[in-house]
């Protein structure tokens, strides 16, 4: 690791926020366009569950995590609070991986 | 009138509590993450001013990941590049809600990452949506960097995958996504990002399938 890669990557990450925040951020839209971002959050949020889940280094797996979140899937649709959803996601991967039912 | 003040307060306690909660399952992957940096020849001060100057966890990883495998300084930026790219996307989506003076806009870029806006466009109103954005924003970075110190002069940790944690993000975003697939707009986005990444995570370089799911936000075209 060098001291180029870490000011490299630290100046593009912030240009990428602040791009959109500060540069872009603020101005009126069309309605379309208006409606395409607010799908930002389920689309990306769920393509995030996914590659959590079910990948590892670029690779598509069916492991423990996948026992955890679908425990999640099952508390989060009776609307239990965002703690607990994590906490027994995290609690079944860690016994299911325990068990040995899965890695 | 009570009521609302009382929900209101219910609302502030669970918004506090979630956000440290978040936090605290964060900063047990930036101990992990300072320990990976350091095996991969990075130096304390390198690995502290990375995550408090890039500040995003897929990225960092990603960076490492490529150094540690003998990569060079374009290819550890390739692949960390196409991860951080979505907070720009999310910055977009967070621009709106989140007005004031230029240094309070150019300290909530830095704070910008998956966990705020998903926290914070779970809410409704204009003040629940800052509040999350801040204290989860604020809350992740303070344990991220404090975790990465101690992984990075620890040198040994906490293995995330005994405790079950690598599950605990899918699991936390799972809950952040239910009140957007309430609407039909949201779920059907939700449903064809999740199917895009699921497609694409074989066949694209790791960080893209998040990038090729923002394609399912064009849903939102036609209106419904």
């Amino acid at each position: 690791m060098t001291w180029a890669l870490v000011l490299a990557l630290a100046a593009i990450a912030y240009t990428f926020k602040v791009l959109g925040l500060v540069v872009a951020g603020g101005r009126s839209l069309p309605p379309a366009a208006e409606r395409c971002l607010a799908l930002v959050p389920p689309a990306l949020i769920a393509a995030l569950i996914v590659t959590d889940t079910f990948s590892t280094a670029g690779d598509l797996v069916v492991d423990a995590r996948a026992a955890g979140v679908v425990a999640a899937v099952g508390l989060a649709a009776r609307r239990a609070p965002l703690i607990a959803v994590i906490v027994v996601g995290a609690a079944v991967t860690a016994a299911v991986r325990a068990l040995g039912w899965l890695p | 009138m009570t009521d609302a003040v009382e929900r209101t307060g219910r609302e502030d306690r669970s918004v506090m509590a979630a956000g440290v909660v978040l936090g605290a399952a964060v900063g047990v992957f930036g101990i992990a993450f300072g320990v990976g940096a350091v095996a991969a020849g990075g130096s304390v001060w390198q690995t502290v001013a990375m995550s408090l100057l890039v500040f995003t966890g897929a990225s960092q990883f990603a960076a490492v990941s490529v150094v540690s495998a003998g990569g060079g300084l374009a290819a550890a930026l390739g692949g960390a590049s196409l991860l951080a790219a979505r907070n720009g996307v999310y910055a977009l989506t967070m621009a709106r809600h989140l007005p004031g003076s230029l240094p309070a806009r150019l300290i909530a870029a830095q704070i910008t990452i998956d966990e705020s806006t998903a926290m914070a466009t779970a809410r409704r109103d204009p003040a629940s949506i800052r509040r999350a954005f801040w204290v989860t924003g604020l809350s992740v970075y303070v344990f991220w960097n404090i975790g990465t110190l101690v992984g990075a002069l620890a040198g040994s940790a906490i293995d995330p995958a005994t405790w079950g944690l690598d599950a605990a993000f899918p699991a936390g975003f799972v809950a952040m996504v239910a009140p957007h697939v309430e609407r039909s707009l949201g779920r059907r986005a939700a449903i064809g990002g999740a199917l895009i990444a699921l497609v694409t995570i074989p066949f694209v370089p790791v960080g893209l399938p998040i990038l090729c799911a923002s394609a399912a936000v064009l849903l939102g075209v036609r209106e419904r």
